[in-house]
């Protein structure tokens, strides 16, 4: 349905686009200015076959953002944890036939952040330098945690004064020219920070120069339309805590078909309606002058 | 039967608020079993909304990580917002179509319709954890316009005035407005059109919101039709909803109606049960292409597979006949059947995608049940919601013929 009525509309547009005499009366296209104007998102890689699971990232994550010190005890990777209101991030361990794997997670900062689609107030908001992040204007509707693919926000319901608590990509650092905490404190270097294309091609250089350590497939490249973190593995990603299920299609494309039709019902809807009245209106005075003659 | 104050061509603001006052008072028996029941967990409910405006989310409601949206969004918003559908199906039957027929109930619906949005539409402030911003989406200044949720808001807030609107013309009657009872009765139909552009777009918005749950939502209910099937289950269960209320206030507010409305009662439910088994069967064929196109045959034969038939021919194909019998043969009691299935199933459909078929891996031990705090509370807010319409359609000309001044204005 939805691409159907974005083929239509692309039609309409270039109808209309042919039509006009002078191109300057049309709006320039948004998105082919923004590609130019705005920077480079940036991205971190996460090489799982160099993590060796000393989560100095978790708590180097706690530290940048005055959260609790998370529990480091070996125990605590016994099961497979999500991300909580108070820990950002956090690694996994996954028993593969590759030996133990660890994995970290966190915020997996899309490109077209299915989170900041679903705000209305845009409490989250994807920066120019590609990192998603949260603001206080947020209404707590929780949309974002629907809507996210990765389920990856995080509410804090027991406070009369809740938050959104999520993965910010240290944007506060990225602004000035630092790397994200976890990052710099990796030393294992299985974190690698800069633009999202340097990432991909640093991606693509490991697997083909160390033929068959890696799986040829980089994790975040395609799914959902893309998104900041990047992953390679030695073992197929199903097997180490992620969805392989969630397709190439950005989430916001979801909701864009009955977006795309709200302007036209509001246009003809009422149209036909006040029309029908008319007829009806019409017809109704016909039937009550006969009525008055019989 | 209680029509007001003489009109009169002017009445100086202290009159008003002085009969204002009078009306304040209690018309019947205080003791009754529904005041007996409803008042001590209204009550309840109102301590228990303190309670969680201070103590935050957690303290009341059993949402988790997992499950962000529970009964308070699954079904006061979802299916209360359903069931009110009503009000803009029979105000293009009435406005639009200009069939004299439903005219009697079409300010009940409304009515109903306009308390059903400001009650459970209401309970999202509620369920907003950060609720002192819920004026953001209106007066902020960042506008998230491409968000579903965005419009929803929005259409919210206009639909209630577009209902307030269509209703005021009761309430000029009522405090005995002539002049103003003119005005506000020449806005209804632009009101109409208007209402039901918005509730077309928001029924089916409501839908939309899951659009982004992709992945979440069991195949079965997910399809990226949800928006056109929550529009046009719309339309049975607001319809539904006429019959089933209608039914209750029809004998609650017996008095007020006058004789020939009462005969004219029948035939009216007849054509309302037409209205949902045609509604009801373009919703169940859709759903049938949706499957069928969807091809999830090996999906039929699990757990969820048979809820998902329990739901597809139990609450909506069998009703759907039922309704095509009842007004085929006259039978109410069929057609009154027929309703409450019919709402059980919109209950359940609403509840499915929101909840039940919502992650539906999760394990039952892990998964979102409500707290008695949740269900008190929702309890209490459509207990209000029947306080407050019984207060206005024991006053107001609701049920009853307006005032003979007013009926030269039509």
């Amino acid at each position: 349905m939805g691409m159907d009525r974005r083929t239509f509309l692309k039609g309409l547009g270039t109808g209309i686009a042919v039509a006009a005499p002078g191109s300057s009366l049309l709006p320039s296209r948004a998105e082919a200015k923004e590609v130019v104007a705005s920077k480079e998102f940036m991205g971190v890689l996460v090489d799982t076959t160099r993590c060796v699971g000393c989560r100095t990232c978790e708590s180097a994550c706690a530290e940048a953002h005055a959260m609790p010190a998370p529990d480091m005890s070996d125990a605590a990777m016994d099961k497979i944890r999500p991300t909580s209101v108070t820990q950002w991030t956090l690694v996994n361990r996954f028993k593969t036939d590759k030996g133990e794997v660890f994995v970290k997670k966190q915020c997996m900062h899309c490109n077209q952040p299915g989170c900041v689609a679903a705000c209305l107030v845009k409490a989250m908001e994807k920066k120019e330098n590609g990192a998603v992040t949260w603001d206080t204007n947020c209404m707590g509707c929780r949309y974002c945690m629907v809507s996210c693919p990765f389920d990856i926000p995080k509410f804090e319901y027991d406070s009369a004064f809740p938050k959104i608590q999520k993965c910010s990509l240290c944007w506060e650092r990225l602004v000035k020219g630092e790397k994200p905490s976890c990052v710099e404190a990796c030393p294992a270097d299985a974190l690698t920070f800069g633009t999202r294309r340097e990432m991909i091609e640093e991606a693509n250089r490991r697997i083909y120069k160390e033929s068959g350590k890696y799986i040829s497939h980089i994790y975040g490249e395609r799914e959902v339309g893309g998104t900041g973190y990047l992953y390679i593995s030695a073992v197929p990603f199903e097997k180490i805590g992620f969805r392989t299920d969630l397709g190439t299609t950005s989430y916001p494309e979801y909701s864009k078909g009955f977006l795309y039709s709200v302007p036209i019902v509001l246009l003809l809807w009422p149209a036909f309606l006040i029309g029908v009245n008319t007829i009806t209106k019409r017809k109704h005075e016909v039937q009550n002058s006969e009525g008055g003659k019989r | 039967m209680n029509t007001g104050i003489p009109a009169e061509e002017k009445r100086n603001f202290k009159d008003i608020v002085a009969f204002i006052l009078s009306e304040m008072k209690p018309t019947g028996k205080l003791i009754t079993p529904f005041n007996v029941i409803s008042a001590p967990l209204i009550i309840l409910g109102a301590f228990l909304i303190v309670y969680r405006l201070v103590k935050g989310m957690g303290a009341v409601t059993n949402l988790s990580q997992e499950f962000p949206w529970g009964i308070w969004i699954g079904f006061d918003v979802m299916v209360g917002v359903a069931f009110a559908g009503g009000a803009y199906v029979l105000t293009f039957v009435v406005y639009i179509l200009r069939s004299d027929k439903y005219h009697s109930i079409i300010r009940a619906t409304v009515l109903n319709g306009l308390l059903a949005y400001i009650f459970y539409a209401g309970a999202i402030f509620l369920d907003l954890g950060r609720w002192w911003n819920i004026t953001n989406p209106l007066f902020g200044n960042k506008f998230g316009a491409n968000s579903v949720l965005f419009l929803i808001a929005w259409h919210f807030l206009l639909y209630m005035l577009a209902e307030f609107v269509e209703f005021s013309p009761a309430i000029a009657e009522w405090l005995g407005l002539r002049k103003l009872r003119k005005i506000l009765g020449s806005l209804t139909v632009g009101a109409v059109v208007v209402g039901i552009a918005l509730s077309t777009l928001h029924q089916a918005g409501l839908g939309a919101l899951f659009m982004m749950a992709k992945g979440k939502v069991h195949p079965l209910w997910y399809t990226e039709f949800i928006p056109v099937l929550f529009f046009v289950s719309s339309i049975f269960a607001g319809l539904s909803m006429v019959i089933f209320e209608g039914t209750i206030s029809h004998k609650v507010f017996s008095d007020q109606i006058s004789h020939e409305d009462h005969k004219s009662y029948d035939d009216m439910l007849i054509g309302l049960s037409q209205g949902c088994a045609v509604s009801m069967f373009v919703y169940f064929f859709a759903q049938f292409l949706i499957f069928i196109h969807g091809w999830h045959w090996s999906l039929l034969n699990t757990p969820m597979g048979y809820w998902y038939l329990t739901e597809m021919v139990g609450l909506v194909g069998i009703p759907c006949f039922m309704f095509f019998q009842g007004a085929r043969y006259r039978n109410l009691l069929l057609i009154r059947t027929a309703a409450i299935l019919a709402m059980i199933g919109i209950i359940i459909n609403r509840l499915n995608i929101s909840i039940i078929a919502f992650k539906w891996w999760i394990p039952f031990s892990e998964r979102y049940f409500p707290s008695w705090m949740e269900i008190v509370i929702t309890l209490a807010i459509i207990l209000t919601e029947i306080w407050v319409f019984r207060w206005i359609a024991t006053r107001m000309p609701v049920f009853g013929k307006p005032p003979a001044w007013a009926e030269e204005t039509h």
